[in-house]
């Protein structure tokens, strides 16, 4: 219930609607709880009396306690699906907001596709949860209390049957709940075992055909199949047992009044209409019982995606603007690093760069070459701050990047990531992503620099060409090179290209580097890279083995002195032959 | 179950969603269905043919369900009669041993009711659960026969889909809900009957105005919520398309400070959400009420005309108590019956979605007269071979080729020239459309494909892993093969260091698609499959992805290794490997331009030489610091504007 405590503030600004909901919902709930009351009259007062204006006049009021139970329902159904909605709306609203503000460690930790789910189906869980929380859990225990206590005004006497019924009940409820929860929990967890053996399958089709395995992943399927299967049939056979015993409880209970009230009518204790009466509330009673139960583990499933909701809302952004950060702030692009080490978790973990230093004057262009791991994306990621770094300082024109505002530091900086995402929408509207009111001059420049203008020509609508969902029907050359149009376009002081021509085939990469060269001045670049081909040109080339510089200088000065790079350089020169096939 | 069904009424109106609790008998992942949105089968008669062919193996089964449901069906009809009676009879006149012996009678009915009714679901259970089983083993095995391109045009998700949510549908109506019509119209029928028998004329009263009641309402609501939904389905998947998108390019958007904007979008869907669901459930949530109301109603009109029936000597008090039951169990069925016409006709489109793969045409068969291939000596010849695939763009043209046993053949080309078409058609992932591919002389159609492929060793630039443990993984290459064996392999593909390196070794656990590995670690994994497997004929495709220097290495001393002795096709990307080659396939536009040894190609001063020195041509250039030649006015446009 700590969850649906916590939700209950985005209830707030829906107060009003909260508190209508139940209240109507207690209308609706004393109307029903009359209706038995007035069958006793007209069966009591009326028809054994012979008393034809009871009989009438009830059965109007009966008619006329349903209209206003009627009107009663129907509140409670706008009221609580306005508070639902209204809520629910703004929790996704605060969830999304929040996602934002999540720095790229927090990003690490929570992993991409968990957050999907949370933003959609946990949303919609946790708004089912509100609903059945302003309309069933108060309808329900209502009911219960209601009937209830009409049951014990109806006949003290039948009432002792509640004292036997319901704990028995409730018994073999909490039995069943504990016992077919966990199974339940067991379908679900051989459901994912044959969801993984299929997409293995349709994932590795190539080296299944390949390696003639078809009999083999057809055994592999099948042996899981079975599995699931005799799991479901274990759960719903426990669960089969529910109903039926329930029925058989409460139709006891339905004899036993029967018998008990037949007897006291024949001693004159009792009359026929009061039986009848209490049957109801017995009747009503117990079938609350039963929901409540059942509620309780719809409630147990909303709460857990509550409850993973709440771990979103409640992580702080590991990085955030200082109150004085400094939003003004113009600067030519001096990017030094002293003495900087960085863990991706804290300082428990080895960490990934050790005792950096180094100095990018304005205008230098400053690559970065090593092994996968050595920490060359790692470090490139410090410098808009995407960390932060655990030792040490970045810092931009001799401040400390902490010290400055987020968004002004990111509008001096271009990126382009090895791993270009795109948006849905035109490619114009993707190369403006980082400055929407650019020219169409200045877009058609960018492309061009990026070598990205002649494919995008050969699109029949050019530049107005859509682009589906993360970029699926352009390949991985053409993402880069929009992305790197898109990095261009924002004139940054600082461009930063991770590994962002890695997917470019070899003669248009030299183009790329060579046009971005005519655009040295004034920028500073950073590139990493794999291909010592990339790299030929800086000013400054940065060695890197596991977190550590191990060399620095241009191409020259490192063939002639540096081993590692040497290594790096011959070994390429020898296998990196032709172009991408 | 007489007065059980009292309180149907009750229980129904918390059942406004489709969506019952766990406790009802239903995991699975089909739980979260959104209602409103419901498939229809394109043709009912025969998805119902089809289905029937795999419950008719559950014929006992059926059978029984069928007999019992009746059976509860009539004990629930005579639950209301007999309390009537008890009324009347017993304790009205004060006869108290009748009242125990009817009380007696109806304690025998409930218990064999409910009995009856866990037996059912029992027996349904097991058959409703082997059936779907069946059909999920008989979509995988169909998957298994299909052919490349079928898994080329579809989309994996789709696919997912149909096995799960598609399977969970059937699931659902086999196990509940088609026992829930049957009896439900058995009920109707019943219900009917016996309150015409016992009343005729409040029989009419009751009949006439409740189940109109109902149907009116339902359908009214039905327009409304059945619209409704719609709009909310289609704000949903709009909201969840731009959360999907800016979620997964979450960093792109944090690199471009572009979150007010993200936001500002988000709200615009997200408020269309909130009105169009608003409307919908406010809708929807109306048939609660609704139902109470007319069951409220029908109570007054049970008892009120009921009652001045009495007095008029009419019906007795007995008949009221009755009839309360039987207007309710009138009721029930006619609001489940809608409900359940939805989620029937789901399952039926779901299971038309499932046939729809079943009955897809398997890979091209084998020809009945197909030959077992005895031990190759791997003498490949592509002769004349021609292939498209699709009909309007050829892929290769006239491809001939003649590999001798033990050579090495390199393909070079750019992307999209047909390198690997050529080793999908060597595999027959895919049949030529004119020519022939010969394997020692045996043309590849007339052979059996599996043992075709068999010989065939194929290690792919995109190494695939499965879920298991590295040894599962190596092993998958020859499924017999021993521990040593294995473990022989992997030495020699250079694996074997890391793989003692790995927290459990050779025991280690590989993640969903090996994803606790480095991409050159999961490639030499790969060649210590393809060794293990000791094919005659070798198709490699060289990664070009990024590895470090010196695992790049290792991948290429153990591919050498994998090669020596085997006819061997490889996509090349490594200098070495094609100064390696006995012969060099250059290929352009689906056609072979050129080929030969490096020497040669180079001294030929074609396209080869092209390719070759272009690379080195742009090295040395810059090694020089020379400037490239580009386009000095995009520069200079680029420049004015950006500089």
């Amino acid at each position: 219930m700590q969850a649906a405590r916590k939700l209950s503030k985005f209830l707030k600004p829906y107060w009003h609607w909260a508190i209508l909901a139940p209240l109507t919902m207690i209308l609706e709930v004393s109307m029903d709880l009359m209706q038995p009351r007035f069958l006793q009259r007209i069966i009591d007062d009326g028809i054994a009396q012979a008393n034809m204006t009871v009989v009438t006049h009830t059965g109007i009021l009966m008619a006329v306690f349903a209209v206003i139970g009627l009107g009663g329902g129907v509140g409670c159904t706008i009221f609580a699906v306005l508070a639902a909605q209204g809520s629910g709306a703004d929790l996704r609203s605060t969830l999304f907001a929040k996602v934002q503000t999540l720095s790229f460690g927090n990003l690490d930790k929570l992993e991409t596709g968990k957050l999907i789910t949370r933003l959609t189906n946990d949303v919609n869980q946790a708004q089912e949860l509100v609903m059945i929380l302003l309309r069933i859990m108060v309808r329900v225990p209502l009911l219960l209390i209601g009937s209830l206590i009409m049951g014990i005004l109806t006949s003290p006497q039948l009432a002792l049957l509640f004292v036997v019924l319901i704990p028995v009940t409730l018994v073999a409820l909490i039995w069943i709940i504990n016992k077919s929860f966990p199974m339940f929990s067991q379908v679900q967890a051989r459901l994912d075992a044959l969801n993984t053996v299929m997409q293995e399958n349709l994932a590795g089709v190539r080296v299944i055909k390949a390696f003639v395995r078809a009999k083999h992943e057809i055994q592999r399927f099948s042996r899981t199949n079975d599995h699931l299967m005799e799991q479901n049939i274990t759960a719903v056979r426990t669960v089969a047992v529910t109903m039926p015993f329930m029925m058989l409880a409460l139709n006891i209970g339905v004899v036993a009044a029967l018998w008990i009230g037949g007897v006291s009518v024949k001693a004159g204790g009792m009359q026929v209409g009061q039986v009848i009466a209490f049957i109801n509330y017995l009747m009503q009673t117990l079938m609350s019982l039963m929901m409540v139960s059942m509620l309780t583990m719809r409630v147990a499933r909303a709460e857990a995606s509550a409850q993973r909701i709440f771990e979103v809302l409640d992580s702080e952004p590991e990085i955030k603007n200082r109150p004085d950060a400094l939003a003004n702030f113009s600067g030519r692009g001096r990017v030094s690093f002293e003495n900087v080490s960085f863990s991706y978790s804290g300082d428990s973990h080895e960490p990934v760069l050790k005792q950096l230093d180094f100095v990018a004057e304005p205008g230098q262009t400053i690559a970065f070459l090593g092994a996968t791991g050595s920490g060359k994306s790692t470090l490139i990621n410090l410098i808009p701050r995407f960390y932060d770094v655990t030792g040490g300082r970045v810092t931009i024109d001799n401040v400390d990047l902490r010290d400055l505002d987020e968004q002004t530091l990111r509008s001096k900086i271009g990126v382009a990531l090895r791993e270009s995402v795109l948006f849905t929408g035109t490619i114009r509207d993707n190369i403006r992503y980082g400055r929407p009111d650019a020219s169409e001059e200045e877009v058609l420049a960018a492309a061009k620099m990026a070598q990205a203008h002649d494919f995008i020509s050969h699109f029949p609508e050019g530049y107005d060409a859509i682009v589906g969902q993360r970029g699926v029907n352009l390949s991985g050359g053409q993402k880069q090179r929009i992305a790197i149009a898109r990095a261009l376009l924002t004139q940054p002081d600082v461009l930063i290209l991770d590994d962002s021509t890695s997917a470019v085939d070899v003669e248009t990469e030299a183009k790329i580097q060579a046009a971005l060269a005519q655009l040295r001045q004034g920028r500073t670049s950073f590139v990493v890279a794999q291909r010592i081909s990339t790299v030929l040109t800086a000013d400054k080339i940065l060695v890197l083995d596991d977190g550590r510089i191990v060399g620095e200088g241009d191409h020259h000065t490192l063939l002639a002195g540096n081993p590692i790079y040497r290594e790096i350089y011959e070994s390429q020169m020898d296998t990196g032959a032709t172009n991408h096939g | 179950m007489a007065e059980a069904n009292q309180n149907q009424g009750a229980t129904n109106r918390e059942q406004v969603t489709p969506d019952l609790p766990p406790i009802l008998g239903r995991g699975g992942p089909g739980g979260m269905r959104m209602p409103g949105k419901i498939e229809r089968p394109k043709d009912t008669r025969s998805t119902l043919l089809r289905l029937w062919g795999y419950l008719k193996l559950q014929k006992r089964a059926l059978i029984a369900t069928a007999l019992i449901v009746a059976i509860t069906t009539v004990l629930n009809l005579l639950g209301p009669y007999l309390l009537g009676l008890a009324i009347d009879r017993y304790i009205l006149p004060g006869d108290l041993p009748g009242l125990a012996r009817i009380s007696l009678v109806m304690l025998g009915a409930y218990a064999a009711t409910s009995l009856l009714t866990w037996w059912q679901t029992y027996i349904m259970a097991g058959a409703a659960q082997r059936t779907v089983r069946d059909l999920r083993n008989d979509l995988f095995e169909q998957m298994q026969t299909l052919s490349l391109r079928f898994f080329d045009q579809r989309a994996h998700g789709d696919l997912m889909s149909r096995l799960t949510n598609n399977v969970e549908n059937i699931n659902l109506v086999l196990s509940e809900s088609a026992t829930q019509l049957v009896s439900g119209l058995l009920s109707l029928v019943g219900v009917a009957g016996i309150m015409i028998w016992i009343n005729p004329r409040l029989a009419l009263i009751t009949l006439l105005t409740t189940p109109l009641l109902m149907v009116l309402f339902t359908r009214w609501i039905g327009k409304r919520t059945r619209t409704g939904f719609r709009e909310q389905q289609a704000s949903l998947g709009k909201l969840n398309g731009i959360i999907e998108e800016t979620v997964t390019g979450q960093r792109v958007v944090k690199a471009y400070s572009r979150e007010q904007v993200a936001l500002a979008e988000f709200d615009v869907a997200n408020g269309a959400l909130r009105r169009a669901s608003t409307q919908a459930q406010i809708f929807a949530g109306f048939i609660g009420p609704l139902m109470n109301f007319i069951s409220n109603l029908g109570l007054a009109l049970v008892a009120g005309v009921g009652g001045w029936m009495v007095i008029r000597g009419m019906a007795t008090v007995g008949t009221i108590a009755s009839f309360i039951n039987y207007s309710r169990q009138f009721g029930r069925p006619l609001n489940d019956i809608a409900n359940l016409y939805n989620t029937i006709q789901a399952a039926l489109a779901g299971a038309e979605r499932v046939f729809e793969i079943i009955d897809e045409g398997s890979e091209m068969v084998d020809a009945p007269d197909a030959q077992v291939l005895p031990q190759i000596r791997g003498e490949v010849v592509f002769d004349d071979v021609s292939f498209a695939y699709d009909q309007n763009t050829p892929v290769l043209k006239h491809v001939n080729l003649h590999a001798d046993p033990g050579q090495i053949i390199a393909l070079v080309g750019p992307t999209g020239a047909g390198k690997t078409t050529i080793v999908n058609l060597l595999t027959r992932f895919y049949d030529i459309d004119s020519g022939r591919i010969t394997i020692d002389g045996h043309d590849i159609r007339a052979l059996k494909k599996d043992e075709l492929r068999s010989q065939l060793g194929i290690v792919l630039q995109d190494t695939y892993l499965f879920s298991g443990s590295v040894m599962d993984n190596i092993r998958y290459g020859r499924l017999d093969a021993t521990d040593e064996q294995a473990i022989a392999a992997a030495k020699l593909a250079n694996a074997d260091q890391f793989i003692h390196r790995l927290p459990q070794g050779y025991a280690t656990p590989l993640s969903e698609r090996g994803s606790n590995l480095s991409q050159g670690q999961r490639q030499l994994l790969a060649i210590a499959r393809a060794i293990l497997a000791n094919p005659s004929i070798l198709i490699l495709d060289e990664a070009t992805s990024s590895v470090d220097t010196r695992t790049e290495q290792h991948i290429q001393e153990a591919m050498l290794r994998l090669m020596t002795g085997r006819t061997s096709f490889v996509i090349a990307h490594r200098l070495s490997t094609i100064r390696n080659a006995d012969q060099i396939l250059v290929i352009d536009h689906g056609e072979i331009i050129e080929r030969g040894t490096h020497e040669e190609l180079l001294a030929a001063m074609g396209f080869y030489h092209h390719l070759y020195t272009s690379q080195f041509r742009a090295n040395t250039k810059r090694l020089l610091l020379d400037e490239p030649e580009i386009d000095a006015a995009q520069v200079a446009a680029f420049g004015t504007v950006a500089v």
